[in-house]
């Protein structure tokens, strides 16, 4: 039940980027969260978005996934507008998301989560369920095997039948990547996937992530505080502060930028 | 529609709409600072009706007297309420707390029918208060002058509790944020059930005074007007003081000013209160006075 | 999938057939019991039993809008209301629908309206699912207890309406004298038909976004689920089976009048409901039993006794005292009520018996 998405027209154009925020800015009130922000995120390729606290990270995941309308500014995915579309109708063309705060179906299973996220590729309807129809029957089986087979691969599959809420921490948040996962998206967005992790867990989130893209086919955005981890898969990074870009580049670039350094650690850094 | 019987059916409104107001303030303190809806409210209001009309009758106290026991005990009522059925779960799901009261509501009223059985008690109602006097040609009752007077008064004693006393900052605080007063020193606890207790003192001024106004008393007369005045509640901004006044009075204007020009629909009144509340919940759900609540995604 | 992914699956084995087997079986002993039941009740005992499978119909139906699906609805009496007079002015004969509509007379399409009992409860339940559906839009938005009360707005609403409009239905004189074709046949056939359809829903990854929904919308809507549409779905398929309830319910007490789909009749159901667990259709359907039961023994409370040299009055309203306490305690000491969130499961079932997976006997070896 792979998405039928852009990739397969006709006229689609490999080196397009995935997603092009155009002058996005997002004004709640008097607070100017976002601030005219341009990015463009090329194809296939893991990026970051880093900033200190309260820089407006999240927010931008926000806008993208559709939960806000932004107060100016375009965002296009995939060559489609998509500012005003729906957060439900934004999942389906292939934007999937994890969450800062972890957003896990606290009552249900680890196996039930991440059937959850198989659901929005599903042809049959609900009514079909009473009518015990075998395509129903069918499709149901196919959410089950794709769902534990993503279990598998993400080295979760013992933990299936467990409750979603008795997890490890680190289980919790590869068991939110399987669920997006399980929306067969080509652009993944990792809100703080390296939270809470010790240098050993963060190493072992690195190779998971780089293995995640090759093997999903995916274009990744994370936002990260954990710089090594950044810099260690990111090929591009677009820094925040107070809403505005401040700075974008390779790792090698941000980690030597006088405003980076100065929006995280105060200006007297600079200096060192 | 002469124009007397406007003017008996506006002073009628005022003071419905007082009474309305005053049960109303009890259900948007609560909501403010507990985020819940004490379904139980429209009880207490039942219970001071009862209390006042023993303490006259049974026990023969003078009225004032009475009065006070009345709304005393009904506030002592709301303190134990909330201290036995939702303190308790303060930490659980707030439908959990929803649920609890809707099952003390039905407690209070069951009780009232066992322990005063339901047949209906005449409230003492004080002649001169019911002897309509004549202005011109128009008859009014003098309670439909009291009544928003009293209200007022204890409307702005209120005020005067809730911004310029320390508890009153206590309780602003709460509704704010309610971890961040705890962590300032503030004995939650006790500011909470201050708050219930002001709350069903108001409730059981309330009900004394719709006594005198129906002066029928059974259990269950705190139902349809307790629903009502949470509506009004709504209405005028849940969490606003200023908003459930407001929100009482247009609801008792409604319920007798369509009354009054078209009497047709009078079988009617009980449903404007609820249509009103679907009105309102669809193009203005935080109420005609009330603040946006924004959820963190 | 791989080899080592096959292995690695914790795959129950299948028991599909041994499964529905038993299921055949046990609603088998349930109607040889129900016809056991005909020979020898007496009224009152039955008169328990059909109560018993309406309110465990009742139960479930509220139980898929609020414990699955989140949504705290206090408007199932309104529901139960279409359902009942729509059913009973579809099985009220022409005579008695003109002996009975005294205030005005009926209004003309329904004066001959008559059908079989079996589509008068079907209509019923879609005329309730069809009111649901449009109470469904405007509230679908509001969350917790704004939704319980703008439902139990509608469901007064409803009540009101019923009161005043007289050429429907009689106003508040009500029907009496609907003919008694609810008969613990009908009630239960009703009862498997409730729970066929609402547990292949559940038991699907229906069931499963359902649950999503009421866990975190935020995170449903993320993965792709139209939170609002699901939503809706719960509250008419809900709303239909509350409205068949209300129209064997009618049939059953033969006499119906808007006052009785009060608060207090959803306050029942959502007793059971929470007693039972919410999020368990097992539960409902035990809560419905023990309330129902406990409900109509609890009346020897309320009726006087009469000892031969004493009489010790009844205290009417001392049965509601008990219940509300009884809700009270519940929410406060054990809010997931007697089940929680488990089901009855055949596989659970034998497993208890002796007849262990392959599985988990390996495993109870080493």
């Amino acid at each position: 039940m792979k998405a039928a998405h852009l990739s397969t027209h006709p006229d689609y154009n490999p080196a397009a980027p995935v997603l092009q925020l155009k002058n996005v800015t997002m004004r709640f009130g008097g607070v100017t969260a976002i601030d005219g922000l341009n990015l463009t995120v090329p194809p296939k390729k893991i990026v970051g978005l880093i900033g200190p606290n309260g820089a407006g990270k999240t927010t931008v995941f926000n806008v993208i996934t559709g939960f806000y309308t932004p107060t100016e500014g375009e965002v296009i995915f995939e060559e489609a507008p998509v500012v005003g579309v729906s957060p439900q109708k934004i999942c389906a063309l292939g934007i999937a998301r994890t969450f800062q705060n972890i957003r896990l179906f606290a009552q249900g299973t680890v196996l039930d989560n991440v059937m959850v996220g198989c659901h929005v590729r599903r042809k049959c309807q609900w009514w079909m369920a009473p009518l015990c129809l075998p395509g129903f029957f069918r499709e149901e089986k196919a959410i089950r095997e794709k769902s534990m087979d993503l279990l598998n691969r993400l080295g979760l599959a013992h933990l299936a039948r467990e409750n979603a809420a008795s997890l490890p921490y680190g289980a919790q948040r590869r068991l939110e990547i399987a669920r997006a996962l399980a929306t067969d998206p080509t652009f993944l967005l990792l809100d703080e996937p390296a939270a809470g992790m010790n240098p050993q867990e963060s190493g072992e989130l690195m190779r998971f992530i780089e293995e995640i893209r090759d093997e999903f086919d995916l274009t990744i955005l994370m936002i990260e505080h954990d710089m090594k981890v950044v810099m260690g898969v990111c090929s591009h990074i677009w820094v925040l502060e107070y809403g505005r870009l401040i700075a974008e580049g390779g790792p090698e670039g941000i980690r030597s930028n006088p405003k980076v350094i100065t929006a995280y650690l105060g200006q007297e850094a600079v200096g060192k | 529609m002469t124009w007397e019987l406007f003017v008996q059916n506006l002073f009628n409104a005022l003071t419905v709409g007082s009474l309305y107001a005053l049960i109303a303030i009890g259900y948007t303190m609560v909501y403010g600072i507990l985020r819940f809806i004490n379904f139980a409210h429209g009880d207490v209001f039942m219970v001071g009706a009862y209390f006042i009309f023993f303490g006259v009758t049974a026990a023969h106290l003078p009225w004032p007297v009475a009065a006070l026991v009345a709304i005393g005990g009904a506030s002592g009522l709301g303190i134990l309420v909330d201290r036995i059925a939702y303190r308790p779960l303060r930490e659980a799901p707030r439908i959990s707390a929803l649920i609890s009261a809707i099952g003390i509501s039905f407690l209070l009223e069951n009780l009232g029918l066992v322990v005063f059985t339901g047949l209906p008690r005449p409230a003492v109602q004080p002649q001169w208060m019911v002897d309509p006097i004549t202005l011109g040609s128009i008859r009014i009752l003098p309670l439909s002058f009291i009544v928003p007077v009293v209200t007022a008064i204890l409307v702005l004693a209120l005020l005067w509790i809730v911004y310029k006393t320390r508890p009153g900052l206590a309780m602003r605080s709460i509704s704010k944020d309610i971890e961040t007063t705890r962590l300032m020193g503030v004995s939650v606890d006790r500011i909470i059930a201050l708050t219930f207790g002001l709350g069903s003192a108001l409730a059981a001024a309330a009900g004394i005074m719709w006594a005198m106004r129906y002066p029928q008393i059974h259990p269950f007369m705190g139902v349809i007007p307790g629903f009502k005045a949470f509506i009004a509640a709504v209405v005028g901004g849940i969490g606003s003081i200023q908003g459930a006044v407001l929100g009482g009075l247009l609801l008792g204007t409604v319920e007798i000013m369509v009354v009054a020009f078209y009497p047709t629909l009078s079988g009617y009144r009980d449903a404007f209160a609820f249509v009103l509340l679907i009105v309102i919940l669809l193009f203005k759900p935080t109420g005609l006075m009330g603040e946006k609540l924004e959820d963190k995604i | 999938m791989s080899a080592q992914a096959v292995k690695n699956t914790p795959m129950v084995q299948n028991h599909s057939l041994r499964n529905g087997l038993s299921t055949i079986v046990a609603i088998g002993l349930l109607f040889g019991g129900l016809w056991l039941a005909e020979q020898h009740f007496d009224g009152y005992q039955t008169q328990l039993l059909n109560l018993v499978a309406i309110n465990a119909i009742l139960a479930v139906s509220l139980n898929f809008i609020y414990g699955f699906s989140g949504m705290f609805s206090l408007g199932h009496a309104g529901f139960m209301a279409i359902g009942a007079y729509v059913s009973a002015l579809c099985i009220l004969t022409p005579g008695q629908k003109e002996m009975l509509w005294l205030l005005e007379p009926i209004w003309g399409p329904l004066a001959e309206l008559s059908t079989p009992f079996f589509f008068s409860v079907l209509m019923g339940g879609l005329a309730a699912a069809f009111c649901s559906f449009f109470i469904a839009l405007p509230v679908m938005r509001l969350g917790g207890d704004y939704l319980g009360i703008a439902t139990l707005g509608f469901a007064e609403i409803i009540r009101v309406l019923f009161t005043n409009i007289a050429p429907l239905t009689n106003g508040a004189i009500g029907l009496r004298g609907i003919p008694a074709y609810a008969n613990a046949w009908w009630n239960y056939t009703w009862l498997i038909i409730t729970l066929f359809i609402i547990l292949s829903i559940l038991k699907s990854n229906f069931g499963n976004v359902l649950k999503s929904i009421r866990d975190d919308e935020i995170a449903a809507r993320t993965m792709g689920i139209n939170t609002t549409a699901y939503r809706t779905m719960a509250f008419c398929v809900g709303g239909f089976f509350a409205g068949v309830g209300g129209a064997l319910m009618g049939s059953l007490v033969t006499t119906i009048e808007p006052k009785m789909f009060n608060f207090q009749l959803t306050f029942n159901i959502l007793l059971i409901v929470v007693a039972g667990g919410l999020g368990s259709v097992t539960g409902s359907m035990v809560g419905a039993a023990v309330i129902t039961l406990m409900l109509e023994w609890l009346r020897i409370v309320e009726a006087p006794m009469n000892f031969g040299f004493v009489i010790i009055p009844g205290i009417p309203g001392m049965r509601m005292v008990i219940f509300s306490m009884l809700l009270v305690l519940i929410i406060i000491f054990r809010r997931q009520g007697l089940m929680g969130t488990r089901e009855f499961s055949w596989n659970a079932f034998y497993n208890s018996i002796g007849f262990k997976d392959r599985e988990s006997f390996e495993r109870s070896e080493s």
